[in-house]
C-alpha cells in the first residue's frame, strides 16, 4: 500500500460521507410523504430481495476455500433455512447452522 | 420524556439485538488485523469502523487498497457495495419516515444489515406498533452492536493475529443472514422473491462486487411484487 496518510483519511472521509448518505436518501428525504402503491409493494420485498443473493455466492463460493464448493458449508445453509423457517425464529436458525457446520468440519477432516 | 411503551420497546431492541455481537465481534475484528496488516494506522483504523460503519464496505476498501488501486475506484466499489442500503433506507419510510429528523438521522447512521432485518422482522411480526416504538425499537438494536463494532475493530488492531481460517468463523455471517431471512419467507410472492436474488446474484458473480447484487434485488423486488399481484388475481 503506497497512499499518504492524507489520501487514506481523504477515502475515509468520502466513504463516511457517501456511505451516509446512501442511509439518510430516502428515509431522510421523504420522510412521513406519501410513497406511491406501487413503490410501497416493490419495498417490501427488499429483505428477501437483498439477503439470498448477498449470501449465495459465499455459500457456494466461500472465500475460505478459495471458491471451491464445500458441501459442509452448503448443507449447513439449507439447514439454516429450513430450521429458521419451520421454527419461524432466527435463533433456532443459527444454532442448527453451527451444529451442522462444526459436525461437517469435523467429520470432513477440515477442523 | 420518552413514555413508557417506548422504554420498553427500546429494551426490546437492545435484548434482540444482543445476539449479533457474536457476528459482528469476530467480522470487526478480522477488520483490524486485516487494515493492521495492511499498514493503515490505528486512528484510521477507528475511523473506518466509526465514520463507515460498515463491514463489507470496509473489507471491500481494504482489500483495494492493498492492491494499491486508484483513490476512485476504492470510493466506487465501497459505495457500490452500500448501495443495498438505499433500499433498506426507503423500505423503512412507511415504518418510520414520520419519525422527528434527529431521530430518523441516527437510525440512518446505525442503519445496516443486521439492525435493519432484525427492525423488519420485528415491524412485521408486531404491525401494532406506533411509529416511536418502531423508531426507538430500531435504535435499541442498534445499542450493543455499534460499540461492539468499534471495539472489536480496536482489538482486532491491537492482537494483530487472525483468527485461524480452519474455524471457519466466514460462514458466520451468512448463517446469521440466512436464519434472519427466512422466518420472513412467508408467501409464494417471498419465496420466489428470494429465489429470483438468488438466481440473478449468482449468474452476475462476475461483475464488480455490489452491482450484481444490486440488479438481483431488482429483479427479485420486481419478482415478488408480480406474483403477489397474480396471487391476490386467483
Amino acid at each position: 500500500m503506497s497512499y499518504s496518510i492524507g489520501e487514506i483519511w481523504l477515502i475515509i472521509a468520502l466513504l463516511g460521507v457517501g456511505t451516509y448518505a446512501i442511509r439518510f436518501s430516502f428515509l431522510g428525504l421523504i420522510g412521513d410523504r406519501k410513497m406511491p402503491p406501487l413503490a410501497l409493494k416493490l419495498l417490501r420485498f427488499t429483505p428477501v430481495a437483498v439477503l439470498p443473493g448477498m449470501v449465495a455466492p459465499l455459500a457456494l463460493f466461500p472465500e475460505a476455500t478459495g471458491g471451491a464448493t464445500d458441501p459442509t458449508r452448503l448443507v449447513t445453509a439449507l439447514a439454516v433455512v429450513l430450521v429458521a423457517w419451520w421454527r419461524k425464529n432466527a435463533l433456532w436458525g443459527v444454532f442448527a447452522g453451527v451444529v451442522v457446520l462444526y459436525s461437517g468440519l469435523i467429520l470432513t477432516g477440515q477442523l | 420524556m420518552p413514555s413508557a411503551s417506548v422504554k420498553s420497546a427500546y429494551i426490546k431492541g437492545m435484548r434482540d439485538g444482543a445476539p449479533f455481537l457474536m457476528m459482528a465481534v469476530p467480522f470487526a475484528a478480522l477488520f483490524g488485523v486485516v487494515a493492521a496488516d495492511a499498514g493503515v494506522v490505528m486512528s484510521q483504523i477507528i475511523g473506518f469502523s466509526l465514520l463507515v460503519i460498515a463491514g463489507a464496505a470496509q473489507f471491500a476498501a481494504i482489500q483495494l487498497m492493498i492492491e494499491d488501486a486508484a483513490i476512485a475506484l476504492v470510493l466506487l466499489a465501497a459505495l457500490a457495495v452500500n448501495l443495498r442500503m438505499a433500499m433498506y433506507s426507503a423500505s423503512l419510510v412507511p415504518h418510520i419516515g414520520s419519525a422527528p429528523l434527529w431521530q430518523r438521522a441516527l437510525i440512518a447512521y446505525v442503519n445496516f444489515d443486521q439492525t435493519y432485518l432484525q427492525s423488519m422482522l420485528q415491524y412485521e411480526s408486531a404491525p401494532e406498533m406506533t411509529v416511536p416504538q418502531k423508531a426507538w425499537y430500531f435504535l435499541g438494536v442498534a445499542t450493543p452492536i455499534t460499540p461492539a463494532w468499534l471495539g472489536a475493530t480496536i482489538v482486532g488492531a491491537l492482537v494483530g493475529q487472525a483468527i485461524p481460517p480452519e474455524y471457519a468463523f466466514d460462514f458466520i455471517v451468512p448463517i446469521m443472514f440466512l436464519a434472519m431471512v427466512a422466518p420472513m419467507l412467508k408467501s409464494l410472492a417471498h419465496v420466489a422473491a428470494a429465489v429470483a436474488s438468488v438466481v440473478v446474484a449468482l449468474a452476475l458473480t462476475w461483475l464488480p462486487s455490489g452491482t450484481g447484487l444490486l440488479i438481483a434485488a431488482g429483479c427479485a423486488m420486481a419478482v415478488g411484487a408480480a406474483v403477489e399481484t397474480w396471487m391476490e388475481r386467483l
